[in-house]
């Protein structure tokens, strides 16, 4: 496979250098990864608990500061991070389910919305007085730097690893849900809780632990985009809108769904800013908007 | 009614007489939000639709009046008219697309939408970018009230926003207002006493996009700027914010929420970001224990609707 792509004539695929173009696609599979854990942790607190939670870019930004601060003030490294990091914020994320979510169950779902961005902007807000807008550096773990050579392109290790590492989350997730007796019983309390709780099942409890889990899935994404991204308090501030949009394309159903949308958008967008740069920011936006055209529900959703 | 009507006379006064006492810039910012914060109202409050993506009338308006005035030379009161007339076709396409779904649904895709709308104008070349419409001329009213004059300027905005707010009140109490209620109470009751509700639906949303176009054609004007902040999704979940804590669903309480709201905003500004901090807990504290709001807890207490 390798060798056509030395040869001069094809250097270029309808006019876009072969490297661009493998350069963008890595960078859609990349921000892909994100888009996928990120909606992934959205679809399956919305599955349980019926709210959009609007803090998950701040705990995605929290993820992250979490791994800068084992470096910096204690001295952990990544791996230690990608273990405590989700770990921590998920305990916060629990303790903000069981204290200010719990009461709103009851109401319009509406305002399950309306107070998790009320906490994303105290988080965000908290963050950027004390460390500013600009991003902080986190340096990619030495077991990961470097890259290769594939004739075509060079790929950096960490990247791979991040797409190879988001994904096996990803499907460690939809095997748990969809083939574990735990997630079983998570499917059965999304359809009808009362009765699950009536066969003996702690509910509330699984409802907590649910919340925690997308916190934690929305975290650890936040410890892989560090090397990346850099860390600052608005890196999931705009990133969630666009998962949002996501989310809407994928449908909230399926959690295969989300995985598949989430990545595919991706390449997607990353192809967008070699054929057309000027609509690489509202791509995902107008998908969206055709997609609601055509499947209101999504593409892997059911209405509701 | 009566209340309500009474209460509107006072509220009248209040923003005739306010420039005697506080700075008058400062009172017509507060009708133009108020103006703004009503017309969001209108679509969440007597709708149940929650719309995450006002900013983007209030911006698109206020791009389109500026522009109308400053490079086309448009006198200001066909400024304004063509601003509020692209916040209200806006509203056509994104409504279209955003009835399609309902509850948290809607909220995601009007404010992925509105995001898109800033991406647009972020580069589009008419905006100016980061640096807006600079400058923009308020020109002479119907060719003999030079609104340089702060006073000109000030009552013209007084009478748009009344003039505005008696629209909603006027649309909230007729019978197309009704039958917004009536969907947003039961919508398959509503729809099988023979409503179309989609398009009943698309009119609230329509309306409230131009009702808020009007708000941002006249802030364009009257800070001779439009500018990427307005149409910022941290402006959608501010106008979210100021109609929560004035009362959703609450005829008077967006203009106190809008009042109160950017009295905040004016005495913390030189703080930065704690301003974000402040609109979040003031957020958490509405949902929490605080879902009246001002408005509603002070109707409550009445025993009268406000």
């Amino acid at each position: 496979m390798r060798a056509p792509f030395r040869t001069t004539a094809m250097d270029s695929i309808f006019g876009v250098p072969v490297q661009a173009l493998f350069g963008q696609l890595l960078i859609g599979l990349i921000n892909g990864s994100f888009y996928a854990l990120l909606s992934l942790g959205l679809a399956v607190i919305f599955g349980l608990l019926n709210i959009i939670n609007f803090t998950h870019g701040a705990q995605y930004m929290l993820g992250a500061f979490c791994a800068y601060f084992l470096l910096n003030k204690l001295g952990l490294g990544y791996w230690w991070s990608l273990l405590i990091a989700p770990i921590a914020v998920a305990t916060t994320g629990v303790i903000i389910e069981r204290t200010m979510l719990k009461p709103l169950y009851k109401l319009d779902h509406l305002y399950g919305l309306l107070l998790t961005f009320g906490l994303a902007l105290i988080i965000q807000g908290l963050f950027r007085n004390e460390y500013g807008s600009s991003g902080l550096p986190y340096p990619i773990p030495k077991e990961l730097s470097g890259g290769h050579n594939l004739g075509f392109m060079f790929l950096p290790t960490y990247r791979a690893w991040v797409i190879v590492a988001s994904l096996a989350v990803c499907l460690a997730t939809w095997f748990m849900i969809e083939k574990t007796r735990l997630g079983a019983y998570l499917r059965a309390a999304t359809e009808n809780p009362q009765l699950v709780q009536a066969f003996g099942i702690n509910v509330p409890r699984m409802i907590t632990l649910t919340y925690g889990f997308g916190v934690g899935l929305a975290a650890l994404a936040g410890v892989m985009a560090g090397p990346i991204y850099q860390v600052s308090p608005q890196m999931g501030a705009d990133l969630i809108i666009v998962v949002f949009a996501v989310v809407v394309i994928g449908g909230m159903g399926s959690i295969m769904g989300s995985i598949v949308t989430g990545f595919g958008l991706g390449v997607v967008e990353g192809l967008t800013k070699v054929f057309y740069p000027e609509a690489s920011n509202t791509v995902i936006f107008i998908i969206m908007a055709i997609v609601l055209l055509i499947k209101p529900a999504g593409l892997f959703g059911t209405q509701r | 009614m009566r209340h309500q009507k009474i209460a509107f006379v006072i509220m009248a006064a209040l923003f005739a007489l306010a420039p005697l006492v506080v700075y008058p810039v400062f009172v017509m910012k507060v009708m133009c939000f108020a103006l703004f914060a009503c017309a969001f109202n209108l679509l969440i409050g007597y709708g149940g639709l929650l719309s995450f993506g006002h900013a983007m009338f209030l911006g698109t308006a206020g791009y389109a009046a500026a522009h109308a005035a400053k490079v086309w030379g448009f006198a200001p009161e066909f400024a304004i008219l063509f601003g509020t007339g692209a916040a209200a076709l806006l509203g056509i396409v994104t409504g279209l697309l955003a009835i399609r779904r309902q509850g948290i649904y809607f909220a995601m895709i009007t404010l992925a939408l509105a995001q898109m709308i800033y991406f647009y104008y972020l580069q589009a070349g008419f905006t100016g970018g980061e640096d807006g419409i600079q400058a923009v001329p308020r020109g002479t009213l119907f060719g003999f009230i030079d609104l340089s004059s702060i006073w000109a300027m000030y009552y013209t905005v007084l009478v748009i926003f009344l003039g505005g707010f008696l629209v909603i009140y006027r649309v909230i109490h007729s019978p197309f207002g009704q039958v917004l209620k009536a969907i947003r109470e039961n919508e398959p009751r509503a729809i099988s006493l023979g409503y179309d509700t989609t398009r009943y639906k698309l009119l609230a949303f329509v309306l409230s996009a131009t009702l808020a176009g009007l708000a941002g054609a006249t802030k364009s004007l009257v800070f001779q700027l439009a500018s990427l902040t307005d149409v910022h999704w941290t402006m959608s979940g501010e106008v979210v914010l100021m109609t929560l804590l004035g009362g959703l669903g609450t005829i008077f309480g967006p203009v106190v929420g809008a009042l109160i709201i950017i009295s905040m905003e004016n005495y913390l500004a030189q703080l930065g970001a704690w301003v974000t901090v402040v609109q979040g807990v003031i957020f958490v504290i509405c949902v929490l224990t605080f879902r009246r709001g001002v408005i509603g807890e002070l109707a409550n207490v009445l025993k009268k609707p406000l």
